[in-house]
């Protein structure tokens, strides 16, 4: 007998990202990009036209990639493929969802389409992953239905720095709710900006409501273990892998890391040898802050 | 009180390792050959099998797991740990690696992507009916020398979501992503 059965319940959306934990998911261009990346052990691959280092040094308007590109990608490979939508573009999100997309990331990496409003993701039956540099914004995220949040880091830089940042401020601003009082919590939920019944849902949890990964700047097993240490639970690498000297053995790298983040003997051995990681900026000298788009 | 490790190099180790604590049983994370020693039985998670399997082949637990599981340690995978546990493989990489225990053929992602994963309630021989969440779900397509301890028909056909072939057990769907414990309860009574 066929039982009744659900699609795109919330279970089944942040299940996919529970499934993606401790691992490392990949910016890929093309199929052969998507083919090392899962030989190297990659949990998901990101399909984009150009990783985010490219798309900082072309400028110009960042949108939705080509589908006949993220089809290739999908045939190529036989894990996940995630696609980017521009922030508040939900009909780049319903093509997506229409190619049959795992996941879709409503990424600061792309122009923004709407500067204030980002897309209803709860009608959606695909899940998403949004950006956020704190609390506030990634509850935001999760009320419009994200099922993933990842910190935004500064994509494209391959500088660690502001995932660390947005990193360490969505925890110290958990711990921060977990040690407060019923009655503060609706002070602290004007704070933050946030939904309140997320906010009472943090503080009594300690933790998200849904995953948190960690991306943007990441290019070194050290900074994937860094990273872990801080409480991401994955990690996405972008411009990090296929803009270093020696790809295959860098992505490699990266996904041990992840995993072994805790056992620096890996950790070590795995860094030896790798070549040169992607040149990299420092942050305050950049002219776009990528981090800065979303509201 | 029985030890019972989770392989814990990728995936929804967290989950089960709750789900085992909730069983009584002591916890063990398995990331190197060594987590091996003096467990009773053992968890593959749900994750992607060609992480899971690539890291197990880097981490060294390939040989030392293939021998403890040949040996009769007590498994149940769940997802990609269905896969791994399986002795045939289709829509995946030609080069992948499984376990071999269950006498099953499985396709990876043969309840569809992402967008086709579903919940629906599964009866379970023994235990009664439990939440089933079908992720990215790996279909049994054929099987032989295995106990069917659960089915579910997605419209074209009853296919097994449970199968036992003694100490090892294989799962479709995520009993370890609700709080309802019948799946592990039952794996863990069986030592």
């Amino acid at each position: 007998m066929t039982s009744h059965s659900t699609t795109g319940s919330s279970l089944v959306k942040r299940g996919l990202a529970d499934m993606l934990r401790g691992g490392v998911i990949m910016d890929v261009v093309n199929p052969e990009q998507a083919r090392i990346a899962e030989d190297a052990g990659a949990v998901a691959v990101m399909a984009l036209e150009r990783v985010p280092s490219d798309i900082r040094r072309d400028g110009g308007v960042a949108r939705m990639s080509d589908p006949q590109m993220i089809q290739e990608i999908q045939a190529a490979v036989t894990i996940p493929v995630m696609a980017k939508a521009r922030i508040g573009h939900f009909a780049e999100a319903q093509i997506l969802q229409a190619l049959d997309v795992d996941y879709i990331d409503e990424s600061e990496v792309l122009t923004p389409a709407d500067e204030e409003n980002h897309i209803d993701k709860r009608s959606f039956t695909v899940p998403f992953v949004c950006g956020a540099t704190n609390l506030g914004e990634a509850l935001r995220r999760i009320g419009e239905g994200a099922c993933l949040i990842r910190s935004k880091g500064e994509a494209g830089t391959g500088n660690v720095v502001e995932a660390v940042r947005h990193l360490r401020t969505i925890h110290a601003q958990m711990r921060r709710l977990a040690s407060a009082d019923s009655a503060e919590l609706f002070a602290l939920a004007k704070d933050l900006q946030a939904p309140l019944p997320l906010v009472q849902e943090v503080a009594e949890t300690g933790q998200l409501p849904v995953p948190l990964f960690c991306a943007g700047g990441i290019s070194t097993p050290a900074d994937a273990a860094l990273v872990m240490q801080l409480g991401a639970q994955a990690v996405f690498v972008g411009s990090g892998i296929f803009k270093s000297d020696d790809p295959i053995l860098m992505a490699k790298a990266i996904v041990e890391a992840t995993t072994h983040y805790l056992d620096p003997s890996v950790v070590a051995r795995v860094s030896t040898g790798l070549g040169a990681a992607m040149k990299g900026f420092e942050t305050s000298t950049l002219e776009v802050r990528l981090a800065e788009r979303g509201w | 009180m029985k030890r019972v490790g989770v392989l814990a190099l990728q995936g929804d180790v967290r989950e089960h390792a709750s789900a085992l604590a909730g069983c009584g049983t002591e916890v063990v994370y398995v990331r190197t050959p060594s987590d091996l020693a003096g467990l009773d039985g053992i968890v593959i998670p749900g994750g992607e099998s060609t992480t899971i399997a690539y890291l197990l082949g880097t981490s060294g637990l390939r040989s030392s797991l293939t021998g403890a599981l040949t040996d009769g340690l007590p498994v149940l995978g769940t997802c990609a740990g269905l896969i791994m546990l399986s002795s045939t493989m289709v829509g995946g990489r030609e080069d992948q690696w499984s376990f071999g225990l269950l006498d099953i053929t499985v396709q990876r992602n043969g309840y569809g992507r992402q967008i086709a994963s579903f919940e629906t309630p599964i009866e379970v021989e023994g235990v009664g009916v439990v939440p089933g969440v079908f992720i990215r779900a790996p279909r049994i397509t054929q099987w032989g020398d295995v106990q069917v301890l659960a089915t579910y028909d997605r419209g074209d056909g009853v296919h097994p979501v449970l199968v036992r072939h003694g100490s090892a057990w294989g799962c479709s769907f995520h009993p370890e992503l609700t709080t309802n414990l019948g799946v592990h309860e039952l794996f863990t009574s069986s030592f």
